[in-house]
């Protein structure tokens, strides 16, 4: 652990990548703390100070009811943020758990659960969300379900193609000749081998859940006002842009960093931890 | 005393182009306390036969018997245990992301030997019995050298108290230094606990300075059978000519593994 943290920091684009994740989460965790206006996470209209440009302030300007966009993005990492670990930490164990025992025992369970798996990813993922919050309200655990509902099948193929590969190693055949039972070498065995993509691929998976998360409260699906959200701030913003382009940019923005600061540590903790794409 | 009995022993596999008997028909003894080598040049059903005597292959037809008992195709633990693998490549065998103390400890785990606490202590003596500093059940098989890791399957073998130890090609990956000292252990083992070996092996090198007994295969067919001396010196088939041939006289490496295996290294 510290020697992966030693290696990753040794690389100037990874040390980006980690600097600004642990910003990111940092900003999160004690927005309602370091944000100028607290209260303007909320309904909170103030119309002397609306539509402002980035002033001293203001250093993100205020939006059309004059909250402070600053303190909004603050509490919207919140929500990216925890979209996304809910997202992952139920997506990846239903994914590895479905691609181990496919991987490993093979036979007719592999049939079964890996032609489930090609349904789910042959559903355009945006499309499969945008479906599923038609029919349900569209609420943050719903958003939730939604995204994670589309994502666990990746990680049921990156955890079975790897599975797949390691059923051949001699320690599976060593374990088999004990009497290991299947869990044993499933879980204790083959799991500990899939972990470094596992994880590579879920800091990469943060930014991509981030982008998807945006993209449907951009639509309209996701969380809704008047609670602060990247993709909804975003939207509101799109129909006053060139103008007031303040309303747009530095949500963006807020989008890109996150996922360009996870995705330079994923890039790097790919490299440390060797794993082959 | 006969320990494995194999009796008109068959393994065909279906494939798309049709069946191939991989093994057809073998009917061998083994003798408590020897040890027999399967040679025959590769695709002759060694690991086939391997494989099915360890259980993890059913077998087309015929019957393996083990102990005067005949193995059913779901083995008992207490059958299983008693026949263990040791395998080629001592990198693979071992898990990358265990300490190999966790590999050496599965089979203490699994038939439930001894107090669990007292565990670990006798995953350090499996350890010393192969010649490793017990306190090195920590490290990681990266960290150590060829012949150490192969060790380290031996110890895992012998963790599970086996009377009958399937060697699969051990000491093909070493160089002929490790390979006469891991030899040595592999026959000092075999004395002290009155064990019995299955020797795989190509190497006809290595047959020659440790087998009892060979048997010779060729694709699925056991050719011959007999003591070692005389497979040398006056082989019946054509085909063990044939095999014997290929090294007609003591070679230069050879001559260096039996020197190192005389000098007890």
């Amino acid at each position: 652990m510290i020697r992966t943290l030693r290696i990753l920091a040794a690389n100037p684009l990874s040390l980006l990548g980690l600097t600004l994740v642990i910003l990111i989460t940092l900003a999160a965790i004690f927005a309602p703390w370091i944000a100028p206006f607290p209260t303007h996470n909320g309904a909170v209209v103030d119309f002397l100070n609306n539509n402002r440009p980035p002033s001293s302030h203001n250093w993100m300007g205020t939006d059309l009811v004059g909250r402070d966009i600053f303190s909004r993005i603050l509490f919207a990492y919140q929500i990216s943020l925890t979209l996304g670990v809910v997202v992952l930490a139920i997506a990846v164990p239903i994914g590895t758990m479905i691609g181990l025992l496919a991987g490993y025992i093979g036979g007719w369970l592999e049939m079964v659960l890996m032609r489930i798996v090609d349904v789910f990813l042959s559903i355009p993922p945006l499309v499969l969300a945008i479906a599923m919050m038609g029919v349900l309200e569209p609420t943050l655990t719903n958003a939730m379900l939604a995204v994670t509902a589309m994502w666990w099948p990746w990680y049921a193929r990156l955890v079975y193609s790897i599975a797949r590969g390691e059923r051949e190693e001699g320690y599976v055949l060593a374990a088999e000749v004990i009497g290991a039972g299947a869990g044993h070498i499933a879980f204790r065995e083959i799991l500990p081998n899939c972990l470094p993509a596992i994880i590579t691929k879920m800091t990469l998976d943060m930014g991509f859940v981030i982008i998807i998360a945006s993209s449907l409260s951009f639509l309209g699906l996701g969380v809704q006002p008047p609670t602060a959200d990247l993709g909804s701030m975003v939207a509101e913003g799109a129909r006053y842009l060139p103008d007031s382009w303040w309303l747009t940019v530095f949500p963006g923005l807020a989008i890109l960093v996150a996922v360009f600061g996870f995705n330079l540590l994923g890039d790097g903790l790919r490299d440390v931890l060797g794993v082959d794409e | 005393m006969t320990l494995l009995a194999l009796n008109g022993l068959t393994k065909t596999f279906e494939t798309p182009t049709g069946p191939v008997h991989a093994v057809s028909d073998v009917s061998l003894n083994v003798q408590a306390g020897e040890c027999l080598a399967i040679v025959g040049e590769s695709g002759s059903g060694k690991t086939t036969i391997a494989n099915m005597i360890l259980g993890i292959l059913a077998a087309t037809s015929g019957e393996i018997a083990f102990d005067r008992q005949t193995l059913s195709a779901k083995r008992s633990a207490k059958q299983r245990r008693r026949i263990q693998l040791v395998q080629q490549n001592p990198l693979s065998s071992l898990n990358p992301k265990r300490s190999i103390g966790a590999s050496v400890r599965l089979g203490l785990d699994v038939y439930d030997i001894g107090k669990k606490s007292g565990r670990w202590t006798a995953v350090e003596a499996a350890l010393d019995a192969v010649g490793l500093p017990g306190n090195m059940r920590t490290r990681a098989p990266a960290s150590l050298s060829g012949g150490q890791r192969q060790r380290v399957s031996i110890a895992r073998a012998l963790a599970c108290d086996p009377r009958l130890l399937v060697l699969d090609e051990p000491t093909s990956a070493l160089d002929v230094l490790v390979q006469a000292r891991v030899l040595l252990l592999l026959n000092d083992l075999r004395a002290k606990h009155g064990l019995t070996y299955i020797f795989i092996t190509h190497d006809l090198a290595v047959v020659r300075n440790v087998a009892d007994r060979v048997a010779v295969f060729q694709s699925g067919q056991l050719v011959e059978l007999g003591e070692t001396s005389q497979i040398f010196s006056a082989p019946k088939a054509a085909y063990t000519r044939q095999l014997i041939g290929a090294v007609p006289v003591v070679d230069a490496a050879e001559l260096n593994l039996r020197n190192k295996l005389a000098e007890g290294v």
